[in-house]
């Protein structure tokens, strides 16, 4: 679950990470009257949406006067950034830069553990800097079983700063969003910039947080933030119900049992050339009751021309899902063409049950593609 | 030979008067998995298909001598059983709960470890040893006893999958779904190694999918220590950015972790990757023939 960079960077002054005074706006006027009320000559206007690439996109603008202010609110304000519409922006205070650093903590897959990584490279993406200068990025990997005390927090610091102010500093900061980030079962919480101001002091002048899904059970806190697109909202209110669905822009509807396996159709579909409306996996078993479910679902889509649907049986046998499909299919009124792959134990009783009714039986996922295939370009 | 589980794995199914867990004991009972006892705090004393069931993992390994376990219980429990039995002296935990928290995850494999003891899993079908032992929610009737390693991030593709080996004369030597989840136990590389120490195993099979670079890893591994043929098919090339397909683990973020860059790595290292999953076999026909000649 990701969360807005105001929502973090309040996070961040909960844990007493230093980040600038900043007021959210959902309105030119309210964006004239934060001026008033911050009360600084420069300020920063930065648009609050849910993708990167603000700044590239122009979502982000300094102003100095009130209908400067007044200007840049109203530019922002309504645009869109990567499909996702302005609603709000943040003001806050700009700072005197003297130099930019990033630093976050994310899971490191390979290794297992919470990551730190670090850089004097702070300003641009990190990818970018693993790229072009891998050697000015620091990664250390924390033993869950210790954290990171002081000492090792210092060591960390002293690998990015020499002078020992900066160093207590960062070392401060490097505890503090270690702490936030077990403590709200992050993914990744990353300040980048955290700039060096003027005054010689460390501060978060953005920030950047992504949570856990299977942690939000213990965090009511955390899942209140949650701001859901209409996509979004499908593909939760879908996992409410037992499966997983995520919805893309063919005209091939598919219901797969299993999430590898639903990606491999998708992917068939491609190379045979047509383009799947969607990943479903409606996972282990296919009662009709999920089976209504998730096909009501996948037909709400109106460009889903034909609906394959794709299923192994394993530990639930051919003839149980057909028997399932059937029970399924005497409740949903479309006329949507559907074909039924379905492999695995008892597949001959369960290919028989459907043969001569309102489904299209394939062999094979080869076969129930190019059929699905078909069908889709001909409509 | 086989890898990580054979005849004399010496099983405790933890969470065994659970729904899944009964169900799966039965199954595993009745493919010839020696389960030796169960978990499961308040109901010691009882039995469930006629196996022992015990308090605690302490108890259950002392009486039963068990070397292996796998958990059941709900995923809020999960991290904590796996701790329990890394605490009690299992050598290899099998976790095929859904939905830990990854944190937790990361807390539990810390604890594995110093205990030296592997985990497989969380969020995985399990794996199985054809003809000799079933650890798992695998269907069993779809695999059968041979020279073929497989190894899976997924579960139903991998089925899919030995389905056309088994389909084709390719049995398998040991089949292991690794999990789905960010953060899991043995995972492509501690598996190649193992089948390439492995007697019984001919190739390998690798079954990958979007989310991380453990493919990119697992290719330079192969490249620079595995000689026995692999062939690779890695599914969600058609998926689109920054969405979890399913999986907690199966998401691009950035355009990192697409399907093409693990292609090719695997390709760059030699592994011959198929286009869809019935090439498989075909494969690995081809490549056993390029070895013999």
């Amino acid at each position: 679950m990701k969360i807005h960079e105001y929502q973090a960077k309040d996070l961040f002054s909960t844990y007493g990470i230093p980040v600038k005074k900043h007021r959210l706006c959902f309105s030119v006027a309210e964006a004239v009257s934060a001026y008033k009320d911050l009360g600084e000559q420069q300020v920063v206007v930065k648009a609050q949406v849910l993708t990167g690439g603000r700044g590239k996109a122009g979502g982000i603008k300094l102003a100095s006067n009130e209908e400067d202010v007044a200007s840049k609110a109203a530019q922002i304000i309504g645009m869109s950034i990567k499909g996702y519409p302005v609603e709000k922006v943040l003001l806050t205070e700009a700072v005197n830069i003297t130099s930019e650093y990033y630093v976050s903590f994310a899971i490191d897959r390979n290794k297992k553990s919470v990551l730190l990584i670090m850089s004097p490279e702070g300003g641009v993406e990190i990818e970018t800097v693993a790229v072009e200068t891998p050697d000015r990025i620091f990664r250390f990997n924390i033993d869950p079983m210790i954290g990171i005390p002081d000492f090792m927090a210092r060591q960390f610091a002293f690998t990015m700063f020499t002078s020992i102010e900066q160093v207590n500093q960062m070392a401060t900061i490097i505890q503090k969003l270690y702490r936030l980030f077990i403590e709200k079962d992050a993914s990744l919480a990353e300040i980048n910039p955290l700039v060096q101001t003027a005054e010689g002091q460390l501060i978060a002048i953005d920030a950047k947080m992504t949570f856990d899904d299977n942690a939000l059970f213990r965090h009511d806190e955390i899942r209140a933030l949650a701001e859901l697109t209409d996509e979004e909202k499908t593909e939760v209110s879908a996992k409410d119900k037992g499966f997983s669905y995520v919805s893309l822009d063919g005209e091939i509807g598919c219901m797969v049992n299993g999430a590898g396996l639903a990606m491999a159709t998708m992917d068939m579909i491609k190379l045979y050339g047509g383009s799947p409306a969607n990943f479903l996996d409606i996972g282990g078993s296919s009662n009709p009751v999920k089976v209504i479910e998730a096909m009501k679902l996948l037909l709400s889509d109106k460009r889903v021309k034909v609906v394959l649907i794709n299923i192994f049986g394993g530990i639930t046998r051919c003839d149980d899902v057909a028997n399932g499909l059937l029970e399924a299919f005497k409740q949903i009124e479309t006329q949507t063409p559907v074909i039924v792959r379905l492999t695995g134990t008892n597949e001959q009783e369960g290919r028989a049950l459907l043969q001569n009714t309102r489904f299209l039986v394939a062999q094979t996922m080869s076969e129930a593609t190019h059929m699905a295939v078909e069908i889709a370009s001909k409509s | 030979m086989s890898i990580l589980i054979n005849e004399s794995t010496r099983l405790i199914v933890q969470g065994i008067t659970g729904r899944d867990g009964g169900f799966h004991t039965r199954k595993m009972l009745d493919y010839g998995t020696q389960i030796v006892g169960g978990v499961s705090p308040g109901k010691g004393g009882t039995h469930v298909h006629d196996v022992p069931v015990f308090n605690t993992m302490e108890q259950a390994v002392k009486q039963t001598n068990a070397n292996t376990s796998i958990i059941f219980v709900p995923a809020r429990f999960a991290a904590d059983s796996i701790m329990e039995a890394a605490d009690a002296g299992i050598k290899l935990i099998i976790c095929i709960a859904e939905g830990i928290p990854t944190l937790d995850v990361v807390k539990a494999y810390r604890y594995v470890q110093q205990k030296g003891a592997q985990l497989i899993g969380p969020n995985c079908p399990g794996l199985v040893t054809p003809g000799k032992s079933l650890a798992g929610i695998l269907p069993a009737q779809i695999f059968k006893p041979g020279r073929i390693g497989v190894i899976s991030r997924s579960g139903t593709l991998t089925y899919e999958i030995v389905y056309h080996l088994s389909a084709a004369g390719l049995g398998q030597s040991t089949a292991i779904g690794m999990g789905g989840d960010p953060v899991v136990g043995l995972y492509f590389i501690d598996l190649l190694d193992l089948f390439e120490n492995d007697p019984d195993t001919d190739a390998m099979v690798m079954i990958g999918e979007i989310g991380g670079n453990a493919e990119e890893l697992a290719a330079e591994h192969i490249r620079k220590h595995i000689t026995k043929p692999v062939v690779a098919f890695i599914a969600g090339q058609s998926a689109p950015v920054g969405k979890q397909m399913g999986h907690a683990g199966a998401i691009i973020s950035s355009g990192s972790g697409t399907a093409a860059e693990k292609i090719e790595s695997l390709k760059a290292a030699g592994v011959l990757v198929a286009d869809e999953p019935s090439q498989i076999p075909e494969l690995l026909k081809s490549v056993n023939l390029l070895k013999t000649k």
